[in-house]
C-alpha cells in the first residue's frame, strides 16, 4: 500500500505492506535510523516520535495508519545545532550508550511544550514509560529540569498540537 | 518481533466497517493493545480494519449524560474540560491510563473493547452504570457495562459488532470520587486498582460505588459493600467493614505481577484509601 508522510519537514511516498510498523517503515523505508526499536511492545519508549504533533511509540502503529501524518523524529529536533534540550542531555550526561535517548528526547519535548514548568515529580512521571538501560535515570531528570530552569520551549517555532476531541 | 501478513482495509464509514468485521476482520482503533499482540503473533488475522478514521469521536454532555465517541483518543478524553466537569471520576482514571504517549494514540472504546481486566476504563465505566452502544449487520444495540464483560479480553461484543459510543449517566454534583491504584510503574497496568464513587448528605453516605480492576477475571462491582456503605458515616469501623466485603468481593488469581492473596489483601487496603479520599478525610 502507498501512503505517505512528512518526516521531519520533507514529504515521502513510499510503498509499504500493511504489516510494517511505523519504526520500521521510518528506520528501513526512509533510513531514519534515530528511530530505535527496543521491545517491539510498546513497554520500553525508545522508539517514540512526534507524531502529529503528540509523542506516539511508533513501533505500535502501523505505518498505513500514519499515512497523511507529519512525524518528528529525533533527527528532526535540530537543524543545525542541537535544541536546547538536547543541548542540556549533553551537558548533564543525560545518554550513556544513547539507546534510549531519542525516546526520551521525544517524551520530555512533549512534556515542556505542555507543561513549561514541571516538577521533579512530573517528570519522573513523564518519563516512566520510557526504559533506559544504562540506568541512567538521574541525568536524564537533572538535564529535563536544567531545560525547564532555562525556560527552553523546544518547538517554540512551530508548536505541534495534541490530537482534538 | 514482526507481525504475520494480514490484509489491510481502511474503514469509510461504520457500515464499511461492520461488513468488513462480519467477513472475520479484527477491528484496529489506537492501535495500542492489538499492534503489539500483532507483532507478537498472538493475533494472526486475516484481515486488519483501520476503523480509527471513522468519525465515531467526541466528548459531550447530552442531558445527564455524557456521552463519549468510542474512538475518542484517551487523551483528548482525559483534557476535555466537559469531562473533567461532568464525570471527574473518569477525568482522572483517565490519568492512569498507560503513559501519555499511549493515550495520545488509544481510544476510549479500544480499552472497553480490549477488556484487560486490569484496565482501568472498564472498571469506572462499571462504576457509573454506563451503557454501550454496538453496532452489527442488523443495527444498533445497547449493552449495560454490567453485561458487557464477561471474562479477561471476552466482552458481550459479537464478532460482527463495532463499539459506536459510551454513555455515562452524570453522577450527582454532590457526589464525591476517590481512586487507589497499585502498580509497578505510574501508568502501568493496575495490579489492583479501585475507583469509588460516593454521595453523602450529612456525612451520612447516601450513594455508594465501588469498581475494582485487577483482581478477579473482568472488573467487578463490591455489591455487597456498596450496601455496607448506604446509610453509614464513614467510621474507621465502617471503612473496615466496607473494605473486608470488597476483598470478598474479588475472585483474584496468581501471576508474575502478584499472588492472588496479595490482590486480595490490596483490594481492602486500596478500598480504604479511594474512600477515604473521596470523602476527604
Amino acid at each position: 500500500m502507498k501512503i505517505t508522510v512528512t518526516v521531519n519537514g520533507q514529504t515521502s511516498t513510499a510503498d509499504c505492506e500493511p504489516r510494517r510498523t511505523l519504526a520500521d517503515f521510518l528506520r528501513h523505508d526512509l533510513g531514519l535510523t534515530g528511530v530505535h526499536v527496543g521491545c517491539e511492545h510498546g513497554a520500553c519508549g525508545s522508539c517514540t516520535v512526534l507524531l502529529d504533533g503528540a509523542t506516539a511509540r511508533s513501533c505500535c502503529v502501523l505505518a498505513v495508519q500514519a499515512d497523511g501524518s507529519e512525524i518528528t523524529t529525533v533527527e528532526g529536533l535540530a537543524t543545525t545545532s542541537l535544541s536546547p534540550l538536547q543541548e542540556s542531555f549533553r551537558r548533564h550526561h543525560a545518554l550513556q550508550c544513547g539507546f534510549c535517548t531519542p525516546g526520551m528526547l521525544a517524551v520530555a519535548t512533549e512534556l515542556l511544550r505542555d507543561n513549561p514548568s514541571p516538577t521533579e515529580a512530573e517528570i519522573r512521571t513523564a518519563i516512566s514509560g520510557n526504559l533506559c538501560r544504562c540506568t541512567g535515570y538521574h541525568n536524564i531528570v537533572t538535564a529535563i529540569a536544567a531545560a525547564r530552569d532555562q525556560g527552553d520551549s523546544p518547538n517554540a517555532d512551530t508548536p505541534p498540537q495534541p490530537p482534538e476531541a | 518481533m514482526k507481525a504475520a501478513r494480514f490484509d489491510y482495509v481502511r474503514a469509510t464509514t461504520v457500515d464499511v466497517a461492520v461488513d468488513a468485521l462480519a467477513r472475520g476482520a479484527v477491528a484496529l482503533a489506537g492501535g495500542q493493545s492489538l499492534v503489539p499482540l500483532l507483532n507478537a503473533r498472538s493475533r494472526r488475522p486475516e484481515v486488519v480494519v483501520d476503523v480509527s478514521r471513522l468519525p465515531l469521536t467526541g466528548v459531550e454532555q447530552d442531558g445527564s449524560t455524557l456521552v463519549l465517541g468510542a474512538l475518542t483518543r484517551l487523551r483528548a478524553a482525559e483534557t476535555s474540560p466537559v469531562v473533567r466537569r461532568a464525570v471527574p471520576l473518569l477525568a482522572e482514571a483517565l490519568t492512569h491510563v498507560g503513559h501519555v504517549s499511549v493515550r495520545n494514540r488509544g481510544t476510549v472504546g479500544g480499552s472497553v473493547a480490549h477488556a484487560d481486566p486490569a484496565a482501568e476504563l472498564p472498571a469506572v465505566f462499571l462504576a457509573l452504570d454506563a451503557v454501550f452502544t454496538a453496532r452489527g449487520p442488523g443495527g444498533t444495540r445497547e449493552v449495560d457495562a454490567r453485561d458487557f464483560f464477561l471474562g479477561p479480553y471476552r466482552t458481550a461484543l459479537a464478532p460482527d459488532e463495532l463499539l459506536t459510543d459510551i454513555r455515562v449517566p452524570l453522577p450527582p454534583p454532590t457526589a464525591r470520587h476517590g481512586l487507589a491504584e497499585l502498580s509497578r510503574r505510574p501508568n502501568d497496568l493496575a495490579i489492583t486498582a479501585v475507583f469509588t464513587s460516593v454521595t453523602l448528605t450529612d456525612r451520612v453516605v447516601t450513594e455508594a460505588r465501588i469498581a475494582v480492576a485487577g483482581a478477579a477475571p473482568t472488573p467487578i462491582r463490591a455489591h455487597a459493600a456498596e450496601e455496607l456503605l448506604r446509610g453509614q458515616a464513614l467510621t474507621p469501623e465502617v471503612l473496615a467493614g466496607v473494605a473486608d466485603a470488597a476483598a470478598d468481593a474479588t475472585d483474584p488469581v496468581d501471576d508474575v505481577h502478584a499472588p492472588a492473596a496479595y490482590r486480595r489483601d490490596m483490594t481492602a487496603v486500596l478500598t480504604r484509601r479511594a474512600l477515604r479520599q473521596a470523602v476527604g478525610g
